[in-house]
């Protein structure tokens, strides 16, 4: 994306012509990956039109002109915002998410909205109602998930970048799976308006690209206070671009025994390590740490974030947008085959434990004990930051699985996001990189930083890039 | 067997905020429906509330005013439940920790007691919807203009033992919220509501017996209706031998009866949880500092002074204070009359409030304003009429016919207090009923003031009630007892 920057500003390409490739991309390879749910090319091209004339007029910002494909979470003005879901599949917003606002305030140009699982529910992007996302890398095997669509899309150049959000590794696990840069911010850096919640508060949008600079490049657009979400953060925003090239000689990594145990995928063990000595060599110093309650952070985390959402998916009732079902007898025929029809398994499944978990009776023993492991691993973190700059592990207990593989099996779904959920039950910001293969599939490398330290995340992703070339690698069939 | 009634009110009072709770839409009642709701409003994906800050202030102020605790840290929880009129399927409230807790005001009932009622908590939330069911053939209408409009809910200790105690509580909250101008205090348009929690047990009996819920009431009268009806309701049952059920009831006023709305089996699990897209609402002591100090005078306050400084009735006070505006009519008029606070009550108190409640409306939308009152007070000062034709231009004034000095001007309303013209009628009247004349005369001293208003009364009839009642008097005595 870095690149296409200087190429515009070059006048060696215009945004029209760029848009233009990128769609043409988009729909040829459309069919067989499934990236995107929505590609809207004649609103693509007018924003590019729009872009080049601002451009003309210098009044053009550092993306102006830049195409970017939006995951289908992000509302978008008079162009449908799916989620995924049957229930929204007729759901036009009338309001753009914050994130997209500030997108088209810079100029940048949407290719159109991306496949994901429904409602951000999923690890496989396998549950949402438009059909499974495949992995560029390996048609056979799912891009992960929630933020499939995106990175697959990346993964596979149809689009420069794309957006994500995470909720419990919804942007980093499938950056991992298909061989891309994802960055999950602190939580309340980037606004939540107009992005449609799973759970609250652990739900955060971010970039997915090709490298950490491209992730800087899009977080200086993202990021920032917004008075329409009372949970943002009213810390001033860095230039993320700035600290990009500085030295990380003496950085001090962490380890955590609990990421290094015997559980360990020995292939990914292998790769993160070799990750690890390549920061070595640029300087950086390695310790072992604790994470001592990461273990309870997969429980913690399937009983709030479904707490959530069963609360936050209670307004998908049939009577004012949406999906309604035919010819209702009364209000409980309403509700019952409204949700029923609209809502796929995943999302009922997670509703129902998340009622339960809320109920009386259960209240105490479920979200409040949820709750207390949530500062139990927030201290853990804590604690680990007083001795370290950055924390770095896998991102996922494997490569990219095969498609059906686990789609049954939502428990061992569930664990696989061991490495990434104490995260957002901490609201830190973490970033995925790509670090290598095994055989023909990606695996990242996860890099997980203190509150609002995005820049050095970014910083210690752009140097490990100058050394490295993994972020580079395109899958055969889509140079 | 004695009963003893306990009684608990909730009460929902809508804060008097231009904009929603949690958006930048207007309050204003009677608008079209669903002008009145965005997005936020409708509950559409992905939007999130943003508290309106008037609404913390309000509430503090209230809490202020009932000696209450206000925390430094209170929470906004949801309350999920489906309903049409509720877009999210949950409605923002508190559950846990509530902005207002433990306080308590005092009431005066009918035989003058006093009686202090404790208030459990008062807790900000947004309120619903409307579903209208006539005019929808088959089908519910919703408007969601009252969607987000802010309430203040404020629940009562079961502290009261009468449905007289629970509408004094009623009025004085009522009272309260308006001197602090946090509630506009219509109860046609559902500004003031309330939900009565009703029980008896035998008198002496520590436990309280199964309650139910009386929802929904939103007048004084109807509160009283509907308490005494369940009371008697719940006594009958009992005295059966049967049991109570705790369930929510509706009161149907043209019925005068309560009728079960949904049992507790039937009763939703709220599931209440902290909403997490709204921090917690941290109080800084100073801006508690600042509220208070723009506290007005409150109505046991003013009361008191009214006692101390107008020399008036505890009674008299305590009805001039019940409302703000019509303590402040009652000064104004005070000041006009040069400081005559007894003339000026009892008018207030008598023919004011007579015609108001006669008329059925509010003091704002009179033709009688203080000025019009303390200048007719005047008159009666410098006797240019009587208390008696007073009523006749206060009469002529409250239709809109001008102020006193015209309308006495107009129909000649001036009292006679030429003594010359007093002598005549004085003598004719005796002239003209001499077997009364000797009764007087005949009848001991303590009959005789009976009979003097005789004469008096028919000279005030040939004077068309314009002769000076004290020189009639006066110079009657004179002349009978010659």
């Amino acid at each position: 994306m870095a690149e296409l920057v200087s190429a515009l500003n070059n006048k060696q390409i215009s945004s029209e012509e760029l848009t233009q490739l990128y769609l043409d991309r988009s729909k040829q390879f459309n069919d067989e990956l499934n990236c995107y749910i929505t590609i809207d090319e004649a609103h693509a091209l007018n924003q590019a039109k729009h872009a080049d004339q601002l451009r003309a007029d210098n009044k053009a910002t550092v993306l102006t002109g830049i195409p970017i494909a939006q995951k289908d979470i992000f509302c978008t003005k008079d162009i449908k915002t799916s989620c995924g879901s049957k229930m929204l599949d007729n759901f036009i917003a009338p309001y753009d998410a914050t994130v997209v606002e500030k997108m088209n305030a810079a100029g940048m140009v949407m290719l159109g909205k991306t496949n994901m699982d429904e409602f951000a529910m999923g690890s496989s992007n396998e549950t949402s109602y438009y059909g499974a996302v495949k992995n560029p890398w390996n048609k056979d095997c799912v891009p992960g998930g929630s933020s499939g669509g995106s990175a697959s899309a990346v993964a596979a150049r149809l689009c420069p970048a794309a957006t994500g959000t995470d909720t419990g590794g919804s942007i980093r696990q499938p950056a991992s799976l298909c061989g891309i840069t994802g960055l999950k911010p602190t939580y309340g850096r980037v606004s939540r308006y107009g992005m449609i919640a799973f759970a609250s508060s652990l739900d955060q949008g971010g970039p997915m690209t090709q490298t950490a600079e491209d992730a800087a490049l899009l977080m200086n657009t993202m990021a920032g206070f917004d008075a329409k979400d009372s949970t943002s953060a009213a810390k001033p925003v860095n230039d993320y671009t700035a600290s990009l090239n500085d030295s990380i000689s003496g950085l001090k990594i962490g380890l955590p025994k609990q990421y290094f145990d015997n559980s360990l995928n020995p292939e990914v063990a292998k790769i993160v390590e070799t990750a690890i000595k390549e920061l070595e060599k640029l300087g950086a110093t390695c310790v072992s740490i604790e994470l001592p309650n990461t273990e309870l952070s997969i429980p913690a985390y399937y009983v709030v974030a479904p707490a959530e959402c069963s609360s936050n998916l209670s307004r998908f009732d049939g009577v004012r947008f949406g999906y309604r079902c035919d010819d209702p007898k009364d209000l409980s025929d309403l509700y019952c085959r409204s949700r029923g029809e609209g809502f796929g398994p995943e999302v009922k499944r997670r509703i129902m434990i998340g009622t339960y978990v809320l109920s009386a009776g259960y209240y105490d023993a479920y979200y409040l004990q949820a709750q207390k492991i949530r500062h139990l691993i927030r201290d853990d973190f804590t604690e680990a930051f007083k001795e370290v700059d950055i924390i770095a592990g896998p991102t996922a207990t494997g490569p990219a699985f095969k498609i059906n593989e686990k789609l049954n099996d939502p428990i061992s779904m569930y664990l696989s996001d061991i490495y990434t959920v104490s995260v957002n039950l901490a609201g830190l910001p973490a970033m995925s990189l790509p670090a290598g293969f095994s055989g023909d599939l990606p695996i990242g490398l996860q890099l997980i930083g203190n509150y609002f330290q995005e820049s050095r995340l970014l910083n210690v992703g752009h140097q490990y890039q100058q050394v490295t070339d993994w972020h580079k690698q395109v899958p055969a069939e889509f140079k | 067997m004695e009963w003893e009634t306990v009684i608990g009110l909730e009460i929902h009072a809508q804060l008097a905020t231009k904009s929603k709770i949690f958006s930048g839409s207007a309050t204003v009642y009677g608008a079209d429906a669903n002008t009145q709701a965005c997005a936020v409003d409708l509950g559409l994906p992905g939007v999130l509330p943003v508290i309106n800050e008037d609404v913390v202030k309000m509430a503090i102020k209230f809490g202020l005013a009932i000696d209450a605790i206000i925390p430094e840290r209170s929470v906004f929880a949801r309350k999920n439940y489906f309903y049409p009129d509720l877009p999210k399927g949950y409605q923002i409230s508190q559950f846990e920790l509530p902005i207002v807790s433990q306080g308590h005001i005092t009431i005066t009932l009918s035989n003058g007691d006093q009686k202090t009622i404790g208030i459990t908590r008062a807790h900000l939330e947004e309120d619903a919807g409307k579903s209208l069911h006539e005019g929808f053939p088959n089908s519910t209408g919703i408007d969601l203009n009252r969607a987000g409009t802010p309430l203040l809910e404020i629940v009562s200790e079961p502290d009261m033992r009468s449905a007289e105690e629970a509408v004094s509580y009623m009025k004085k909250i009522h009272s309260l919220v308006q001197y602090l101008g946090i509630c506009d205090g219509n109860m046609q348009e559902g500004s003031f509501r309330c939900d009565a929690n009703v029980s008896v047990r035998l008198k002496g009996e520590e436990e309280f017996g199964t309650r139910t819920e009386l929802k929904n009431i939103n007048s004084f009268r109807f509160v009283e209706q509907a308490i005494n009806y369940e009371v008697e309701r719940q006594i009958d049952i009992l005295e059966d031998g049967d049991e109570v059920v705790q369930e929510t009831r509706l009161y149907d006023p043209n019925k005068n009866e309560t009728r079960p709305m949904r049992s507790k089996e039937e009763a939703n699990d709220y599931r209440y949880f902290p909403d997490p897209d709204l921090l917690p609402i941290e109080i800084e002591t100073v801006l508690i500092e600042e509220i208070k100090s723009t506290l007005p005078e409150l109505p046991d306050i003013k009361k008191q002074r009214f006692v101390n400084e107008y020399k008036l009735s505890e009674q008299d006070s305590e009805l001039l204070t019940s409302q703000k505006s019509l303590a402040d009519y009652f000064e104004e008029c005070v000041k006009i009359t040069n400081g005559n606070a007894k003339l000026c009550a009892n008018w207030i108190s008598g023919e004011l409030s007579a015609s108001l409640n006669r008329d059925n409306v509010n003091l704002e939308d009179i033709n009688v304003t203080p000025a019009l009152l303390g200048k007719m007070i005047n008159r009666i000062i410098d006797n240019t009429i009587s208390n008696k034709i007073a009523k006749q231009v206060f009469e002529a004034m409250w239709n809109g016919e001008g102020d006193a000095d015209s309308i006495i001007k107009a129909k000649g309303l001036k009292q006679v207090t030429d003594s010359g013209a007093i002598k005549k009628l004085v003598e004719d009247v005796i002239a003209n009923n001499q077997a009364q004349v000797e009764q007087y005369k005949n009848s001991p001293h303590d009959k005789q003031g009976k009979l003097i208003g005789f004469f008096v009364g028919q000279i005030m009839q040939q004077s068309q009630g314009k002769a000076n009642p004290k020189q009639v008097n006066e110079l009657l005595k004179k002349k009978l007892d010659n």
